[in-house]
């Protein structure tokens, strides 16, 4: 009989838990923030300050991905969905529209800073210099003929079949995933950009904007592209394995692995830190935070925590998320934005 | 006829003799091929689990030591309490950084430019503050006094150490490389045993980062997958065991449990997403609903680890208990369960251990993230030692390599300790019919 009671007494312990989380009063402490797995570096070392200096506790952050992270931003208000939202792009009208349904209806938007997009390849071999339209014409699926305004399945083998001034080393580029926010800003910065130059696909922008899309950005299935998962890490190590193949990655793995690897130049304009800072390098990306409105004043610490990323201690060009790899943004528009944070400015698209 | 058949006997003999004797050493040969192929997979199997072990161990021995450099810290008042107020308030926002660069500016006068001093100043890890502040907050009796602190140096000043980068200084300037050998001759900078790998949290700063939160957050998780899925694992055995009268209902429920031990984590995740978190409102990132989903998924391990343990216990044992008077549940209750615990014992153990390297059903309710305090509690935001591990995996900072390898060699004792455990179980209470 002992052994019956012991073992109904583990059974109602066991169910009075699972039902007393029930009653569970709504209530969170801390801020929660989800988003962007490029924003996350810099969220967390801005968290981890906040948290050891101020009375607040550290913010909770995942790295859920920009749509993600603000598909979870926009579920509703309450302690159960996330405060802020970090996104390494702008909030899409379509977002903004499920927000205001689902009663999120004022958000600040802070942009926190630039990231660098850098192709690169082991240092064992020599370093590529290449132009946007390269890119493009070395991975695109479809490519212009050369006669007329005809297209033809991608037959490049070589960087040397693109351009006749690069090495004959066969093409293999390791990036990312479709489901990355690396991979649509590389499409569209690079990719993009590199189509533009023929002028009757730029004219199909504006005839059927569908068809051109499917040209900038269908990039090869053929083995020259292969998608190396959202690991950067993994990428470098396959760089310096393979000193034939060039990665495409965030700038601060090319800044903490500068004695493995080295960023290519692109359009003449090398991958450092001063050229994405002052745009002469055309790879870059704005970062951006949002901020649900309605959880100011109801989850301790927002207020705090925005002026804590928006501090030049964090974000100015001497700042700790510097260190960190971010590209800082010119005096002017650190200025609006830390005045919008501050403020609580609402979005305007 | 006769005649002829004797005559050819002993050659119609000799010949099947050899026939056999061929087919024989044919058949001990595969024989030996076969044992040679099994040999041969058992030592494939061992050399990459050696490989393995080899580099995580290889990378991951160098995280439990770290650099470290003694500073002589003037603890100004002026700089830390101009009021003398005394107020906890105080002491704990002063600005700690200052006294760290004050002290790092003692040791090297000659640096002034300002380029330099900022090279210099990060030689010093930005947890260094930090550490201080904790002195001043413990015995606020040390202001006004000189002390000589060891304080953690740079995650980079540490791989350059540690000889990790391949070229000259790697992320370190030319500068720092000197004044860090600098230190190092005159005995200032050193090696210790990293404690803080134990017993902090997680942290950006590789040399700040520990895996303490992540480890008393899986102790939560599993406590609260213990309590939940032996009892009910148990109890579900028992019934379907023992008590359940064998018709269609109860073998479509034994048809579903085997096909849940089979189901990949990932859907238990969505599973508990959208029922623990949308129907039930419970918070995101909490250990409670973490244990509540690896419940679901170690529930058929041990269900059918306990019936197959139910079942081993020979017949005779139940009759003899019945034939002597006792009820159906005094036989079960003081016979038959007592023989099969320890069978279920460690069907749970093997269960437990397979839910402690989980992290596909955690992504799912939000446990893999970023989190540095320590969790108080089955409620509070917790993540858990395989999250861990992923999520260093992925940071750019090169010394997140040798701690990822660390974090592993902490799960991988977890789990052999586990396993260990259930292996000592079985020998200790296993009985043979």
């Amino acid at each position: 009989m002992n052994k019956i009671m012991s073992f109904s007494m583990a059974l109602l312990a066991a169910t009075a838990l699972a039902g007393g989380t029930l009653l569970y009063a709504a209530s969170r402490d801390y801020i929660s923030i989800v988003g962007s797995s490029t924003v996350y570096p810099f969220a967390t070392v801005v968290a981890e300050q906040f948290g050891k200096t101020t009375r607040f506790k550290t913010p909770k952050i995942e790295s859920t991905g920009s749509g993600g992270g603000l598909k979870l931003f926009c579920a509703g208000i309450g302690v159960e969905h996330p405060d802020i939202a970090n996104s390494s792009r702008r909030i899409k009208r379509s977002e903004v529209e499920t927000c205001r349904k689902n009663g999120v209806k004022e958000i600040t938007e802070v942009k926190v800073g630039y990231d660098g997009i850098v192709i690169s390849n082991a240092k064992s071999a020599p370093q590529m210099k290449l132009t946007r339209k390269d890119l493009y014409l070395a991975l695109a699926k479809d490519i212009p003929s050369g006669q007329g305004e005809t297209l033809i399945t991608n037959p490049h083998k070589t960087w040397k079949d693109v351009n006749p001034s690069l090495p004959k080393v066969k093409i293999e580029v390791l990036g990312p995933p479709p489901t990355s926010g690396t991979r649509d800003a590389f499409s569209e910065l690079v990719m993009e950009a590199g189509c533009d130059k023929y002028e009757f696909i730029k004219a199909m922008a504006k005839t059927d904007k569908d068809r051109y899309k499917a040209i900038c950005m269908g990039v090869r299935e053929d083995g020259a592209y292969i998608e190396a998962g959202e690991n950067d890490v993994l990428i470098v190590k396959k760089l310096e394995a393979n000193p034939d193949a060039l990665g495409i990655f965030g700038f601060s793995f090319l800044d903490q692995n500068t004695d493995k690897i080295q960023g290519s130049i692109i359009d003449g304009a090398e991958a450092t830190f001063e050229n994405i800072a002052d745009g002469t390098y055309p790879v870059s990306r704005p970062l951006y935070v949002y901020v649900k409105k309605a959880h100011v004043g109801t989850i301790p610490g927002i207020r705090e925590f925005i002026s804590e990323f928006t501090s030049e201690k964090a974000w100015g060009p001497e700042g700790y998320l510097i260190d960190k790899g971010l590209i800082p943004m010119p005096d002017d528009e650190r200025k609006k934005f830390s005045t919008d944070a501050k403020m609580l400015n609402n979005l305007a698209l | 006829m006769n005649s002829m058949n004797n005559g050819m006997g002993p050659v119609e003999h000799g010949t099947r003799n050899l026939l056999i004797q061929a087919r024989l050493k044919r058949r001990y040969f595969t024989e030996k091929v076969f044992q040679l192929l099994g040999i041969l997979a058992i030592v494939t199997a061992m050399a990459m689990l050696g490989v393995l072990f080899v580099t995580i161990i290889g990378k991951g021995y160098r995280a439990f030591q770290q650099t470290f450099i003694r500073l002589e810290v003037f603890f100004d008042r002026v700089e830390i309490d101009p009021l003398g107020t005394g107020e906890r308030d105080v002491l704990s926002r002063a600005d700690y950084g200052l006294l760290v660069k004050n002290a790092m500016r003692d040791v090297f006068p000659y640096v002034t430019e300002r380029r330099e001093k900022r090279e210099l100043y990060a030689v010093v890890s930005s947890g260094a503050a930090f550490q201080l502040r904790e002195m001043v907050m413990s015995d606020p009796g040390i202001i006004g006094s000189r002390q000589a602190v060891w304080v953690l140096a740079d995650d980079d000043v540490d791989m350059y150490i540690k000889g990790v980068f391949e070229e000259g200084g790697g992320r370190l300037s030319e500068r720092q490389v000197l004044w860090v050998q600098d230190l190092m001759s005159r005995g200032d900078l050193r090696k210790r045993l990293n404690t803080a790998f134990f017993t902090k949290g997680d942290s950006r700063e590789p040399e700040l980062a520990g895996i303490g939160g992540a480890v008393v957050g899986s102790l939560y998780t599993m406590t609260v997958t213990l309590l939940l899925s032996f009892p009910l694992g148990v109890a579900t055995a028992v019934y379907l065991e023992e008590f359940a009268p064998r018709n269609f209902f109860t073998d479509i429920i034994e048809v579903n449990i085997n096909n849940l031990a089979a189901v990949p984590s990932i859907v238990f995740g969505l599973l508990g997403l959208a029922v623990y978190l949308n129907f039930f409102g419970l918070p995101r990132s909490a250990p409670l609903v973490g244990g509540l989903v690896l419940t679901l998924m170690t529930l058929p391990t041990i269900i059918i680890a306990s019936r197959a343990s139910l079942q081993a216990v020979p017949p005779s044992i139940r009759q003899g208990a019945l034939g002597v008077g006792a009820s159906q549940m005094q036989s079960v209750l003081h016979h038959v369960l007592p023989l099969a615990l320890p069978g279920m014992l460690t069907g749970t153990i093997i269960g437990m251990a397979r839910a402690l390297g989980e992290t596909a059903p955690l992504l799912m309710i939000g446990m893999v993230a970023f989190i540095v305090d320590i969790p108080a509690g089955i409620m509070d935001k917790a993540t858990v030692l395989p999250v861990q591990i992923y999520l260093w995996a992925d940071s750019p900072e090169r010394a997140f390599l040798e701690r990822t390898s660390a974090a592993i060699i902490v799960l991988l004792a977890f789990l052999l300790l586990m396993n260990g455990l259930a292996v000592v179980l079985r020998k200790k209470f296993e009985q043979r019919w």
